[in-house]
């Protein structure tokens, strides 16, 4: 049963993951976004753990676990309480231009797809179709960091391109080793706490989280 | 073999962990520079074990030190050394100016030694996944660092180094997974696909199209922490807004660290490609950000900056050596390696104190060195000759064996170089010949500056371009050969 329709649930799951990278691409307001994020989290886990029980591979089950205490629990905490701090929770932002921005979202999918097409020919993972997406999702994200203006929008970007790489990494290989994963794990936290701290400098100084106010550094 | 190793990592980490709580105390100096020389002792003791008994590796082979990374390791633990010596009186000096607090100097304390660490392990370790993670975190622990002044720019140029850093790192893990990807089709699942030396092994067997897409990505990941343009945004910002001693280890240190992890890339892409794939990217990229960063160094007012700059174009050349590869480039490069790294530390140091006696860092305020200060000022001088390929410094020899390999092989490539290194050489030279002579603008300083690392270094560069000792000359050598 699982072993037929398992593969296929994993495709869905990945299609999900892509709407949702769509989804925060367009999404103006902050808090929806850390949601959004949250969501993001949660299908990636179920697909992990779902690729975990269908090859049984058991570090699977772990790196699962840590997506789930990671992503969807202590992340979006620390976002949702650096919002409430900074006072930004209900701020919306003036995106310019949401069509074009999908238009281009487009042709970075039609991209990846082409990027992870004799890629995923190699693999032997069941998941190898889900490659493409994953590098979509990283693609999309880095697009999203470039159209934001505020810092929080900026750096769920940033987590959410580390979400998309971690499930390149499922989907071509069943996950890196473990002592990696940690490492990667750590790295993202510790990222997080640091940008937390980084925000209340900027804010303290300008008033804002606006990273317009921060292009004063050019060559003359 | 593993005592020294585990000493060489455990001293900067456990430096860290002390200083995070005594680093504002007045000793707390003291206690860096202290911690920084055990670690410099243990990469002596690590270099000496590996001249007696060649390349070595611990713990079950995660860690390994070859001929390419053993005289990175003694160099990085030595800038480390000879950069918290200087750190002492410069951040007191900071301090009493007031531009510093407590938890400011607990932090800058604790994580230049954390950074210390990152740097050794990205060294050190044979795990290409673990590489990623020490990467990372070096960009982590220095960009609250550059942010330490908490001024407008300050943040800035944090905020950026964070997000293009961040970001280019990024790529690289796609890259490591590819790679992992490829290696794990032969050597099958688990940590062993990711040693370097395994796959250096098997490299001929690696699958091409995965190896060359992975390269690609590896190459913007890791070449965004080189500098190399056009991801060399953050650079100039992050030297010239953070501390001083921050701007010395990050080009001195960083730079040649990132471009190291890139180099075993290079190997591994080399070895599955027939054609030169890696080397052909590296020279583009390479000569790119030596003309890039020759035109922009005309154009700096802020000294700390343009010194940023010049690390770029050097970067670039030293990339474009490994790009042409061979055993006269590859060994060129490695050498160039060295000698900037030394010279552009001291060049810092000498900059850092000249910067804090006039109270700016614009070029346009800072005169007649010579007249106040002799040995800040000679200091500068001497350091800035040695930095343009002034014979005898090592740094001529080094630069002479590039151009002299382009001419043969990439000859279409020299009159390039040669155009770049001039203009910065007249751009350089005459703002600092300004600086250095001219009618004095400055005041005493508070504390005395350490002026004893800048001309330790300046001497080392003068005695490379002079005479290198065997064993060093042997590491080069069998370092090019494994470079190709």
């Amino acid at each position: 049963m699982l072993q037929h329709y398992g593969p296929q649930l994993v495709n869905l799951l990945a299609a999900v993951l892509l709407l949702l990278a769509f989804a925060m691409l367009s999404q103006r307001r902050i808090l929806s976004l850390i949601n959004l994020f949250a969501a993001q989290g949660l299908v990636l886990f179920l697909a992990t753990a779902l690729v975990a029980s269908i090859t049984g591979q058991p570090h699977l089950y772990w790196s699962a676990g840590l997506t789930l205490l990671l992503k969807v629990l202590l992340l979006p905490w620390i976002l949702h309480r650096l919002i409430r701090r900074l006072n930004v929770k209900w701020d919306v932002e003036t995106l310019l231009n949401i069509p074009t921005t999908m238009l281009v979202g487009i042709v970075l999918v039609i991209l990846a797809f082409n990027l992870a097409a004799p890629i995923s020919q190699l693999a032997g993972t069941v998941t190898r179709s889900t490659l493409g997406i994953a590098m979509a999702s990283v693609l999309l994200s880095f697009l999203m960091m470039i159209t934001r203006s505020k810092a929080v929008p900026q750096v769920v970007g940033f987590l959410s391109m580390e979400n998309g790489l971690f499930f390149a990494a499922t989907a071509a290989v069943y996950g890196m080793p473990m002592v990696v994963e940690l490492g990667v794990a750590l790295d993202v936290l510790v990222a997080s706490l640091i940008l937390g701290v980084f925000l209340f400098q900027i804010r303290e100084r300008f008033d804002s989280v606006d990273t317009r106010h921060l292009e004063k550094l050019k060559e003359h | 073999m593993a005592a020294e190793m585990l000493l060489l990592l455990a001293s900067p980490l456990a430096g860290g962990a002390v200083l995070a709580l005594v680093g504002h105390r007045g000793y707390a100096a003291e206690v860096n520079a202290g911690f920084a020389i055990v670690t410099f002792g243990a990469a002596a003791r690590l270099v000496a074990r590996v001249i007696a008994d060649g390349p070595l590796s611990a713990f079950e082979e995660q860690f390994f030190v070859d001929s390419l990374n053993v005289f990175l390791v003694a160099l990085t633990a030595f800038v480390a050394m000879t950069t918290s010596l200087f750190s002492r009186p410069y951040m007191r000096i900071e301090r009493s100016h007031g531009r510093v607090t407590d938890a400011g100097m607990r932090l800058y304390h604790s994580m230049y030694q954390l950074f210390t660490f990152t740097m050794l392990l990205v060294l050190t370790t044979n795990n290409l996944g673990v590489m990623w993670v020490a990467m990372e975190a070096a960009t982590l622990t220095t960009v609250l660092l550059v942010a330490l002044y908490r001024t407008h720019a300050s943040l800035e140029a944090a905020w950026k180094y964070f997000i293009l850093c961040g970001v280019g790192i990024a790529q690289a893990l796609f890259g490591t997974i590819l790679v992992y990807f490829a290696a794990e089709r032969i050597l099958g699942a688990g940590i062993g696909s990711l040693l370097w030396t395994h796959l250096a092994a098997v490299k001929a067997d690696l699958e091409p199209t995965v190896m060359s897409i992975a390269f690609v990505f590896l190459l913007v990941g890791y070449g965004t922490k080189v500098g190399l343009v056009p991801l060399h945004n953050w650079l100039p910002d992050a030297h010239a807004e953070g501390p001083t001693p921050i701007s010395a280890v990050l080009s001195g240190l960083l730079l040649n660290v990132a471009l190291y992890a890139l180099i075993r890339f290079k190997v591994l892409t080399d070895g599955a490609l027939e054609r030169p794939f890696a080397s052909g990217l590296l020279m583009g990229f390479g000569l790119l950000s030596v003309a890039v960063a020759a035109f922009f160094l005309s154009r700096q007012r802020d000294i700390k900056r343009m010194f940023a700059y010049s690390s770029i174009e050097h970067m670039g050349l030293i990339t474009f050596a490994f790009g042409m590869g061979g055993p006269v480039a590859s060994f060129a490069g490695l050498l160039h390696m060295t000698v900037h790294s030394l010279t552009k530390s001291a060049i810092f140091f000498a900059v850092g104190h000249a910067a804090q006696k006039n109270g700016t860092q614009l070029m346009d305020g800072i005169r007649g060195l010579v007249k106040v200060s002799p040995t800040i000022g000679w200091g500068l001088m001497l350091g800035t000759a040695a930095i343009l390929g002034m014979p005898p410094f090592g740094v001529f020899a080094s630069e002479f064996l590039i151009l002299t390999t382009a001419i043969a092989q990439q000859p279409w490539a020299a009159p390039i170089l040669l155009v770049s290194l001039g203009v910065s050489f007249a751009a350089i030279f005459s703002k600092v010949q300004a600086m250095v002579f001219g009618e004095p603008s400055a005041a005493r300083l508070p504390h005395r500056p350490a002026l004893v690392p800048v001309f330790t270094h300046l001497a080392l560069v003068l005695l490379l371009g002079l005479y290198i000792p065997p064993y060093l000359a042997d590491w080069y050598r069998l370092a090019a050969r494994l470079i190709g």
